[in-house]
């Protein structure tokens, strides 16, 4: 095979696997009742996956089943049914768009989205635990929140040496094997401790691969767009952990990142523009929100959406096979941590970003159906911008709800940032 | 002489400018927008170059700025209204570092280097709380036409607190304040404070820096002024030429283009 053949056939590998993935597991997902298996609901932040697919439980992500009513710009059809049940217009878009789905029986764009036999979950977000609640409502099903502490003090990252460390690993770690009696009760499979490290082997593959794919954007041009592609990414990451498939995957989009890399492959036609994106996409208008940016030659070469959503992976955290269980819960607590933390504390992460990966502008995106993202981002940008002189840009919109999606308002924010970097540049250059 | 213009359509209203090769004004023109946009930019382009006395073809240039930019479709480029007003802002009023523009549906913060470039900038979100679409509900509600509206909230010695944050719902708030027997004038000084704390909220988003500068229609309304000053303890920077800031600033972007040379002299002409 020539080099150019081998060429065309790995750069766009990424997206277009992760397509195709995406759509076999909900296919998957739909047939699950028909064979008998039982579901999970997991969430982004902590899905503790490997223990589910140990006991062979099919796993769906409520948020993914929302998000993408919205990517397929059905979610209003699924809002309205919450809100004509009694819902208000101010709460959680992702919770909303799963009620009216539930409500309608599973039929989702994707496939039919089974009902729960479980439901796991950790108070990353205090809307989880409001969330299953509904489930065991409406399902009467079990759900396991598993208690994370959070970091003690400010600042972002978490502490590995202390003492609070030590005793919270512990506490998660009790907590897991409760969950184990659980799975076992509801499976009627007895615990295997080999098909759970095989389950986190694969989850270190996914977390080395998924980090050094990360790497790999400080490359200019950038290998991929942390708002488009990353996306895709984060959904294999997230829909696949813990999984042969997505552990090929992520070995397969390193090596498509580093062939682009190696023969100076863009995302872009012509970058100009490398920024960061803080919060979760717009996406209802998904495609055209990129295009506001796109349009000017910006591509986001970071996002933190690729960071707290990624149930940890963006750490490369790499749990120790010889002692699963104790690893698990570090690993679990770690990046649960990480998310609740890098929230409120990405300030740090971000300007250290600014240098290695060449970045000239930040896009804050805080959305309004979603208080635990949103919340910190007006501090995160002064601090930000107290530390450096990065151009900022600060848009709200929402992840679901197209009703306070205002296009041509965003588009006169964007148009006007981009002028002034428009400017900068010049002016830097002359 | 080469000449530039610049053409701002508004969600209100439309103002073009035309500026010599020395940055200064020797045509504008204000009209409203209505339905017809594209017929709205054309009209105050000519009405610019007639007041001047200028030929089309003189006009090296023209930017289109405003929300209607696209669709000043004789402009040979857009640049977007918060650019604008602080590059016309700059030039008027050379020791501008923080802008206040107040449209009819926009109302903008923004803050700006002495070379005029936006340092940060942050406008009101998806309502129109805080600009002059509330004077105007507030006009209609009192059935006082909007130009007197300053004027006869000046009169007042003490104000009545309009709570609400919503357009639509300012209306039936201060119908309520007329019919508890409250005197108009009391209630626009009310109306007035509304908007100016509204403002003034957008303005330490981005962080006031003397000297101030207030751009936009509602310049006009020197009620509102006052009131701003009073609240900011500084005297914002004012002019005749604060309501064609947008305009201005796009004409002075579009004499840039003339020389810088870099750009193809102009291809496009009015069809009208």
């Amino acid at each position: 095979m020539s080099n150019e053949t081998n060429g065309h056939e790995i750069v766009g590998r990424g997206a277009k696997d992760g397509g195709r993935l995406f759509r076999e597991w909900f296919e998957s997902l739909s047939l699950a009742p028909e064979r008998g298996d039982k579901t999970a609901y997991v969430f982004v932040m902590g899905s503790i996956s490997e223990i589910l697919r140990a006991f062979d439980f099919q796993i769906s992500f409520p948020e993914i089943n929302s998000l993408q009513t919205a990517v397929r710009r059905v979610a209003h059809e699924y809002l309205n049914t919450a809100e004509d049940y009694g819902y208000s217009p101010d709460i959680c878009g992702y919770v909303k768009a799963d009620v009216g789905m539930q409500l309608r029986g599973g039929e989702h764009p994707m496939g039919r989205i089974p009902k729960p036999n479980l439901a796991v979950l950790t108070n990353a977000c205090n809307t989880y635990l409001k969330w299953a609640e509904i489930w065991e409502r409406m399902y009467h099903i079990p759900t396991f929140t598993v208690d994370i502490p959070g970091g003690r003090s400010a600042g972002y990252g978490t502490s590995e040496t202390s003492g609070d460390f030590a005793r919270d690993k512990q506490y998660v770690q009790f907590q897991l094997q409760e969950l184990i009696t659980l799975c076992e009760e509801l499976s009627g499979q007895k615990f295997d401790i080999d098909k759970l490290r095989a389950q986190m082997k694969y989850t270190n593959d996914m977390a080395a691969a998924y980090k050094r794919v990360i790497e790999l954007n400080q490359n200019t041009p950038a290998t991929f767009n942390a708002l488009s592609e990353g996306t895709i990414y984060l959904g294999v990451a997230n829909g696949l952990r813990g999984s042969a498939q997505g552990s090929q995957y992520f070995q397969d989009l390193v090596q498509e990142m580093e062939y682009k890399v190696a023969h100076g492959i863009g995302t872009m036609p012509e970058e100009k523009y490398r920024l960061i994106f803080v919060g979760v996409p717009c996406y209802p208008i998904f495609r055209r929100f990129y295009e506001l940016f796109a349009d000017w030659g910006g591509v986001f070469i970071g996002s933190t959406y690729l960071w707290f959503a990624a149930g940890g992976l963006e750490l490369g955290y790499q749990y120790d096979l010889n002692n699963p269980l104790e690893s698990l819960a570090e690993g679990t607590l770690l990046s649960v941590r990480n998310a609740m933390d890098s929230m409120f504390f990405q300030d740090r992460a971000l300007v250290n970003m600014l240098q290695p990966f060449n970045v000239d502008g930040i896009v804050y995106h805080p959305i309004k159906s979603c208080r635990t993202v949103s919340t910190g981002l007006a501090d995160n940008r002064r601090a930000v911008m107290e530390q450096s002189d990065v151009m900022t840009l600060f848009i709200e919109s929402d992840m679901m709800d197209k009703r306070v999606v205002s296009e041509a308002q965003m588009k006169n924010r964007i148009d006007a940032f981009f002028e002034g970097l428009a400017t900068r540049k010049l002016r830097t250059a002359a | 002489m080469a000449y530039a213009a610049g053409v701002d359509v508004g969600s209100t209203q439309t103002k073009a400018v035309v500026i010599n090769e020395h940055g200064e004004i020797v045509g504008r023109t204000i009209i409203d927008t209505g339905a017809n946009v594209v017929t709205a930019a054309e009209k105050s382009f000519l009405a610019a170059l007639a007041q001047g006395g200028i030929d089309e073809e003189q006009v090296g240039y023209v930017v289109g700025t405003g929300y209607g930019r696209y669709k000043v479709t004789f402009g040979d480029t857009q640049i977007t209204e918060i650019s604008c007003h602080a590059r016309g802002a700059v030039h008027m009023f050379p020791d501008t570092r923080t802008v206040l523009d107040m449209g009819g549906q926009d109302t903008k913060a923004i803050r700006v280097q002495p070379n005029g470039e936006v340092v940060d900038f942050c406008m009101n979100d998806k309502c129109a709380a805080g600009t002059g679409r509330f004077l105007q509900s507030a006009a209609a509600a009192l059935e006082i036409p909007l130009a007197e509206l300053g004027v006869v909230a000046l009169r007042a010695e003490k104000a009545v607190p309009i709570s609400t944050t919503c357009t639509v719902f300012a209306e039936s708030e201060v119908l309520s304040w007329l019919g508890k027997g409250k005197k108009i004038e009391e209630i626009l000084l009310g109306v007035h404070r509304s908007i100016g704390t509204r403002s003034i909220g957008l303005l330490k988003r981005v962080g006031i820096q003397d000297q101030i500068t207030f751009t936009g229609g509602v310049t006009r309304n020197q009620g509102m002024v006052t009131v701003l000053n009073e609240a900011l303890g500084t005297t914002l920077n004012v002019s005749e030429e604060s309501h064609y800031m947008g305009a201005l600033g796009a004409a002075l972007f579009a004499m840039d283009r003339i020389k810088s040379s870099r750009e193809p002299v102009r291809a496009k002409e009015v069809t009208a």
